[in-house]
């Protein structure tokens, strides 16, 4: 019961914040121009404080910030580039979420082409051996073979 | 029975693999600024609002850089231990007030005219250090955050070492233990001051 108030104040808490920074910031989204690259640029940049929301969705306190300071760098004319390698000097890589192809991220890139090629010839593998398996049952039996299974056979049948 | 042991390695392999990756702090982010020059930046000292301190007037000695602002759970937290630490007077503690006012979210900015910031946020460092104790040679107010972003602060406390030649050489994420003071940041303070 007290978590359940716990969580309904939280939510409260948070809509009310939400509310006030919308508030804060539609004044400053006068050019819609500006306001749609900041919408794209945040949209890829990771929120530190909320680690799965991006600086786009957030309203974090730091989010806000950000946002405020890449509205600042769009209006003084740099390049998305120059903005991306702002939040990359300051928080690294981690605020990208598509980080670039290096030797730390390389196991995060090849990783899962890795397991598909592995599940491939694990698949392959298989299916050879029951191929196989299912050719060694459907050989006609020997003639060794076929007088040993007369006999068992004669020897279990009524007399 | 072959087959069994490599389900079972491979299953190994899994635990193993998600016991190290969930055992780490995701709140722990390395940052890209140590190995680099401590970021410029020029701010009013709190003890003397008229003067400013720059990183570069510390050159040529080993200091802390420590964030911190009075709405900070963790500050208090982590205060005694500054203090202790300060006592030893090993090597001079830099506060970075951050925020102070816009920070805490129990404060209205809509209703706080920009020049009332300044001075609330002056009296309530003040305040605070006054009432904890005070650790640092002194504090700079970094009142809008900005400088807080050139150091890449995402969540209050955090600590940087900053040796002789002004290059960061440690980041402290979150409050400082009696344990983080004695295993990382002594022992690094130690070797730099050398």
């Amino acid at each position: 019961m007290k978590r359940l108030f716990l969580l309904l104040f939280a939510l409260f808490l948070t809509s009310t914040a939400s509310i006030a920074s919308e508030v804060k910031e539609a004044a400053l989204a006068a050019d819609p121009v500006a306001e749609k690259r900041l919408q794209a640029l945040s949209a890829e940049l990771r929120c530190l404080v909320c680690q799965n929301q991006t600086i786009a969705d957030s309203n974090a306190e730091l989010a806000v910030d950000l946002r405020r300071e890449i509205r600042g760098m769009i209006a003084a004319g740099q390049t998305d580039g120059q903005i991306v390698d702002f939040m990359v000097n300051r928080y690294g890589d981690f605020v990208l979420y598509r980080p670039p192809v290096k030797g730390i991220t390389l196991l995060l890139w090849a990783g899962p082409i890795a397991m598909l090629l592995i599940g491939l010839f694990a698949l392959h593998r298989y299916l050879r051996r029951r191929a196989t398996r299912l050719d060694d049952s459907e050989r006609p039996l020997s003639a060794e073979e076929a007088r040993q299974a007369d006999s068992l056979l004669k020897e279990n049948t009524p007399q | 029975m072959n087959r069994y042991y490599w389900i079972l390695g491979a299953f190994a392999l899994l635990v193993a693999l998600l016991a190290v990756g969930l055992g780490l702090n995701p709140r722990d982010v390395p940052s890209p600024l140590v190995g680099k020059p401590a970021p410029d930046f020029k701010l009013p000292i709190l003890a003397t609002p008229e003067k400013t301190l720059s990183p570069a007037d510390l050159k040529g000695q080993v200091w802390l850089f420590n964030v911190w602002a009075s709405w900070c759970v963790s500050c208090r937290q982590e205060h005694p231990v500054l203090v202790q630490f300060a006592r030893s007077h090993q090597v001079p503690v830099i506060g970075l007030n951050y925020k102070e006012v816009r920070g805490d979210g129990n404060l209205d900015m809509r209703r706080i005219a920009p020049e009332q910031e300044k001075t609330l946020a002056f009296e309530r460092a003040n305040g605070w250090l006054a009432q904890h104790g005070n650790p640092y040679r002194l504090t700079v107010m970094d009142l809008d955050g900005r400088v807080g972003i050139d150091y890449g602060v995402y969540g209050v406390p955090e600590t940087y070492v900053v040796d002789k030649a002004g290059v960061i050489r440690m980041k402290h994420t979150g409050p400082i233990t009696p344990d983080v003071l004695s295993q990382k940041i002594l022992p690094l303070v130690a070797e730099l001051s050398q």
